[in-house]
């Protein structure tokens, strides 16, 4: 049984990324039976470049990928290299899982409203600094070219890449690499650049493209934060495959395969990036340039990721102003009552959308941690080393979820599968699995075998001691393993909204869907509901093991 | 203690190599009540040596040769059934059990009066009224006692020790080495000791095998 993990967890990945590209791809050349596309042609594709504003969409698409990618992870390893061992370092370290743990749409709408004309910066500096009495008629969010698109993105990015990197930073034990570079002179931030940054980056390679392909192919927070006219090339596809014209639906086909195009055309652009700057930073590595640039660099490493932690923790305490906000007259910076009357009204609707939440979230996040725990167990005793095809795992983040979703739902339909809540929670699976994985697998690898072959020594067969030893043993990370993917499954929007077909309501398809309104006081409501769930995980995976573990010293740390 | 079976540990013929390179070859037979010392730099292949009797064998080593306790062939068995009791430089307590867990967890499942024993076996070694606190809260030497008896209270056949004491500063180096082997001569088991220090080959007053 065991043995099967490996490849059931692969194929359950794989297969229905691989149905669903194959059933994108089939009608947009005009091939979908059902739908009576007989026939092969390029109508769908002269159809999609006749869209007035298509080039539009793709580079605002294109461009938010690369931007917002290159600015988080700039911030990111400025931050890693200039705050080693300061009280920065310590808080922000703290601050990282929670401020991952928001959903993106919620991140959105807290970022919206923190910087639209009537937002809290607004108020902040006027009337006294901008003599505004009204809001200015400014087109902030929404913005034509995705300006407030990619900066909502960069504020999520930053602490994925953050955590990422503070994973795959022990095994490179930097504290000796700094100790010998400062030893022959080198600042702390330049030391940290030239001696631990090169062996770091291919650590987390993977992680970046995702967020790269994520980024340039976002809904949710497109919805929320990008333009409208046209919208992002993802937005642009979700409302044409919801066209009740059937043309439209093999357009969109074509428009999804556009997208992968889109995202594999950022990825190698970044790739080239990658090349040109070894290339450009070769001689520099070794020029023996010890202090050139110390001062201003650590002072961008410092200020940039804390603005960004801070912009994040603002957002979200606007949503809870405007969701608890009473009369509030513009230039006034509070408003003048507080009241409940939002949450109060929201309740009764909250109900079943918080059921859905839930009932998805638990069920997939099991299934995943159940797989994830055979694949390792089974690599731990078949001693396998950890094989090239985990990449795989990849898949599912590295592909576009708008190009494979659709498909993916003509594949499950001509097997009789109607959209319904267990197929959300098989395509939560999809996202939920690779996440487990990655938060489960370093800390389930680096266990000491002595601990078990002591257990087994003992006469304990290798069945209990994985439960009676390893388990317990794994119990933290496991519970944190265990957060991430509920955080990931409640913070899914276009699974849910498509594989549901929209009868499957969660909070995030709900606070998402209020975005074309403009009640702020119920978004707010809303999206807090969508940011609190998963940190309420993130506090229980913390909190539970010292409770239950208060009398086991080694064990609470 | 009860009674232990007195069989022997036979190492016939066994040859350990990594990617062609041999790195040892024993062959040797040790008896009940005896301490066998294989010695040797760092690198020699002890500890594989012990992985190898153990059932713990990572792939990377190439192994041929035979492990008998007796009439057994221990090759066959999983790890769990050999009867191996191991004894390693850290104490390896479960961190989630108690001290008394710790004792039950190697206590075979059909014995009775568990509570007895488990008693019973801290006052030998000086910790009585220990079995419920918590592992983290004990010195250095009262670990590797608690280790000794987890191990002993298991029924081991034969017993491995790697580098038991290396970890251990020096009074208590001795002290506690003396009580690991005044037990196991105690309990008549064989026992295979691999370490690179001499005083530890020395107080266990067997036959040394240098290695490398």
């Amino acid at each position: 049984m065991l043995r099967l993990a490996p490849a059931l967890v692969i194929t359950l990945l794989v297969v229905p990324v691989g149905a669903g590209l194959a059933m994108v791809l089939l009608p947009a050349f005009g091939y979908l039976p059902v739908l009576g596309g007989h026939s092969v042609s390029f109508a769908p594709w002269q159809m999609l470049f006749a869209q007035p504003g298509l080039s539009r969409s793709v580079a605002v698409s294109f461009a938010s990928g690369l931007v917002s990618t290159a600015i988080a992870f700039s911030i990111v390893v400025l931050f890693l290299a200039a705050s080693r061992g300061t009280w920065l370092d310590r808080g922000i370290r703290r601050l990282v899982s929670p401020l991952l743990a928001i959903p993106h749409a919620a991140m959105a709408f807290g970022f919206a409203f923190l910087i639209a004309p009537s937002g809290l910066m607004a108020r902040l500096i006027s009337p006294s600094l901008t003599g505004w009495e009204r809001p200015p008629d400014a087109l902030i969010i929404n913005d034509p070219w995705g300006l407030s698109l990619m900066a909502g993105l960069v504020l999520k990015e930053v602490p994925f890449l953050l955590l990422m990197s503070l994973a795959a930073l022990p095994q490179l034990k930097v504290d000796k690499r700094l100790m010998l570079a400062r030893s022959l002179g080198y600042a702390p931030t330049i030391a940290w650049l030239k001696t631990v940054l090169p062996s770091l980056y291919p650590l987390i390679r993977l992680p970046i493209y995702a967020v790269i392909a994520y980024a340039t192919s976002v809904v949710d927070m497109a919805l929320i934060l990008g333009p409208r006219l046209p919208p992002t090339l993802s937005v642009s596809i979700l409302s044409w495959f919801n066209d009740p014209d059937i043309t439209r639906r093999f357009m969109a086909s074509a428009a999804a395969v556009l997208q992968l195009g889109v995202t594999l055309a950022a990825l190698l652009c970044w790739w080239l990036l990658e090349q040109l700057i070894r290339l450009l930073t070769r001689n520099w590595l070794i020029n023996g340039s010890r202090q050139r640039g110390e001062i201003a660099l650590r002072l961008i490493g410092r200020s940039a990721l804390l603005l960004s932690s801070v912009t994040a923790v603002a957002a979200l305490v606007g949503l809870g102003l405007f969701s608890l906000a009473g009369f509030w007259r513009f230039p006034e910076l509070l408003p003048q009552m507080l009241t409940l009357d939002h949450w109060q009204r929201s309740g009764p609707m909250l109900a079943k959308p918080l059921l859905n939440t839930a009932l998805i979230g638990l069920i997939s996040t099991t299934l995943a941690t159940a797989l994830v725990l055979a694949t390792l167990e089974n690599e731990y005793r078949q001693q396998l080393t950890p094989k090239r095809t985990l990449w795989l795992l990849y898949l599912p983040l590295l592909v576009p979820q708008i190009a494979f979703l659709f498909g993916l739902i003509v594949a499950a339909e001509s097997l009789g599968i109607r959209p319904q809540l267990s197929l959300v929670i098989a395509g939560h699976l999809l996202f939920v699995l690779p996440y487990v994985y990655l938060s489960l697998a370093e800390t389930y690898r680096r266990l000491d075998p002595r601990w078990l072959q002591v257990a087994r020594s003992l006469g304990v067969s290798r069945n209990a001691a994985f439960w009676r030893i390893r388990l317990p043993l794994l119990f933290a990370p496991l519970l944190t393993a265990f957060a991430v993917g509920l955080a990931i499954s409640i913070g899914q929007y276009l699974p849910t909204q498509l594989l549901g077909a929209g009868r499957v309501t969660t909070v995030t398809t709900e606070a998402v869907a209020l975005a074309s309104g403009s009640n702020r006081r119920l978004i707010g409501v809303w999206a807090l509901v969508q940011a609190g769930l998963p940190l309420i995980g993130f506090m229980l995976a913390l909190t539970l093991p010292r409770l239950l573990g208060s009398r086991r010293r080694e064990l609470a740390t | 203690m009860s009674v232990y079976s007195t069989d022997q540990l036979r190492l016939e013929k066994i040859h350990i190599a990594q990617t062609g390179h041999e790195l040892l070859a024993v062959d040797t037979t040790i008896y009940p009540g005896e301490v066998l010392t294989v010695m040797g730099p760092s690198g020699s292949g002890k500890s594989t040596l012990l992985a190898y009797i153990a059932g713990f064998l990572d792939p990377v080593f190439s192994a041929s040769g035979g492990v008998w306790l007796g009439e057994r062939d221990l090759l066959s068995l999983p790890a769990e059934e050999r009867g191996i009791g191991l004894l390693f430089q850290d104490p390896l307590l479960f961190p989630h059990l108690s001290v008394g867990g710790n004792l039950r967890f190697g206590l075979p499942r059909r014995i009775r009066d568990k509570r007895q024993q488990v008693t019973s076996a801290l006052e030998q070694v000086g910790l009585a009224g220990f079995e419920e606190r918590d592992p983290a809260t004990l010195s250095g030497g009262q670990k590797a006692r608690v280790a000794l008896m987890r191990l002993l209270l298991s029924k081991p056949r034969a017993v491995l020790l790697d580098e038991p004491f290396s970890k251990l500063d020096t009074a208590l180096r001795q002290e506690t080495r003396a009580l690991v082997f005044s037990q196991l001569r105690e309990a008549g088991l064989p026992a295979l000791l691999v370490t690179h220090d001499h005083a530890d080959a020395d107080a266990a007053g067997g036959r040394v095998i240098e290695l490398g």
